[in-house]
């Protein structure tokens, strides 16, 4: 179970990078390479050039400010986590991230490269989608900001292009007020989660993302849903599917548990 | 067609070493056939079992998941690399053995790096941060109660040593 031969360049420049990748449209980029080597190794995945991007300056970086914590390409999940100023300004980042993989997953695995991978079992793509972050993005003709709303348009695909890296992810702040909560059932810690769902509450506002309940990741508006009904007007949203690990039905039942279990963790006073 | 081998120079266990490999050469890989370090064992070749766990500049990380082409620059400690010089056996090495923390051995490696990384950020582990530190490895003989006791024999050790 090997890789198929590919063409293998590190840049030293976000400018090089770019060239790399605007010079084979069959390349991809490489950073933590948690989900993207697997892939290549059961040979799900050819890329005919990797741009492996660990040697760019200052993509590592986790800032905070009073906004919302921006997280940068190279930044590992590990690093996110254990960032105590991210997690005070918004605590769902450090909720989540202790559900994504193991540890040594983790350490080397990036946030931003989870974000793009766009697998709707993952947890932080649905992260940036409930909290309404988006992705910063270079590309040849310079860089934009994609909203979480607008960047994930199908099963593990981005509306980012060919030729363009994400180079950070910004992640607002929770607001005066609001609470946030997180859970997933999973059948060995570590593992994909079966369903997961992460809850928003702001004063009256209520929404509920959720994890492996569809092809991408999916957010519910439940504001003004009596809270024994939210459930059923998240399912009218959701499609659970089938598979070797659960059946749809169970992960319904799963969304029924974990609705009710997160907004009344949110909306618990701690 | 002639597959182009590029030069890696990586540093394992405080040595340096130039290979010429293809770029899709995994570090395990390098790590075994390369440079005939063969206690890092490879069992899935996905990143679920744990058995190729590395340190690099000190953290676990699953040497299947990573090309040796990207490890360039890294400090890469193998299990070959945790015992003394001498041969003395390291804290989390010697509670293995006391514990009978391995039966067939073949996870052994990847669980004596991880649990040598964990036990430094957390020398003293309760018994569920114990379980949780070694989450990401599977064993199919133990039965994970040994390993677990081992945790934390390691880590009496390592108080033994500081006090």
């Amino acid at each position: 179970m090997k890789p198929a031969p590919f063409a293998y360049v590190r840049p030293g420049s976000l400018a090089d990078a770019l060239s790399a990748l605007a010079g084979d449209p069959g390349a991809k980029v490489l950073a933590g390479g948690q989900s993207l080597v697997p892939l290549l190794s059961m040979r799900l995945a050819a890329p005919s050039t990797l741009v492996d991007i660990n040697g760019l300056p200052g993509l590592d970086a986790v800032t905070v400010t009073a906004d919302g914590v921006r997280v940068g390409a190279l930044a590992r999940h590990a690093d996110v986590l254990a960032h105590d100023e991210a997690a005070r300004v918004q605590p769902l980042l450090r909720l989540a991230l202790s559900h994504v993989a193991h540890a040594t997953i983790r350490n080397r695995g990036t946030t931003v490269g989870s974000i793009v991978h766009a697998d709707a079992a993952a947890e932080m793509p649905v992260v940036l989608t409930l909290l309404g972050g988006s992705v910063e993005v270079a590309g040849p003709s310079g860089t934009r900001t994609i909203p979480a709303t607008d960047l994930y348009v199908g099963p593990l695909e981005t509306c980012l292009a060919q030729d363009e890296i994400a180079t950070t992810a910004f992640f607002p702040a929770l607001a005066p007020g609001a609470r946030v909560a997180f859970a997933e059932i999973a059948r060995r810690h570590g593992d994909y989660a079966l369903v997961g769902a992460a809850a928003l509450v702001d004063g009256d506002s209520v929404r509920v993302g959720y994890v492996s309940v569809g092809d991408v990741p999916t957010v519910v508006d439940l504001t003004g849903v009596p809270l024994n009904e939210m459930a059923a007007t998240a399912l009218a949203q959701l499609d659970p599917a089938d598979d070797i690990h659960a059946t749809a039905a169970y992960r319904a039942q799963l969304v029924r548990v974990l609705t009710e279990r997160v907004v009344t963790e949110a909306r618990t006073d701690d | 067609m002639t597959e182009e081998l590029l030069e890696v120079r990586l540093r394992v266990n405080g040595v340096a070493h130039d290979l010429r490999v293809p770029a899709r050469r995994l570090l395990s890989d390098a790590l075994r056939h390369d440079l005939g370090l063969t206690g890092t064992h490879v069992g899935c070749e996905h990143g679920v079992c744990g058995a190729c766990t590395v340190l690099a500049d000190g953290r676990p990380v699953r040497a299947c998941l990573m090309f040796a082409v990207s490890a360039v620059g890294l400090e890469l400690t193998t299990v070959e690399g945790l015992a003394d010089v001498d041969g003395t056996l390291s804290n989390v090495q010697q509670a293995f053995a006391e514990c009978h923390g391995l039966q067939c051995g073949f996870c052994t490696p990847g669980f004596l790096t991880t649990i040598t990384a964990g036990l430094r950020d957390n020398p003293q582990p309760t018994h569920d941060e114990a379980r949780d530190m070694i989450a990401g490895n599977l064993c199919r003989c133990t039965g994970y109660q040994n390993i677990v006791k081992a945790v934390e024999r390691a880590a009496e050790l390592g108080a033994g040593e500081t006090s």
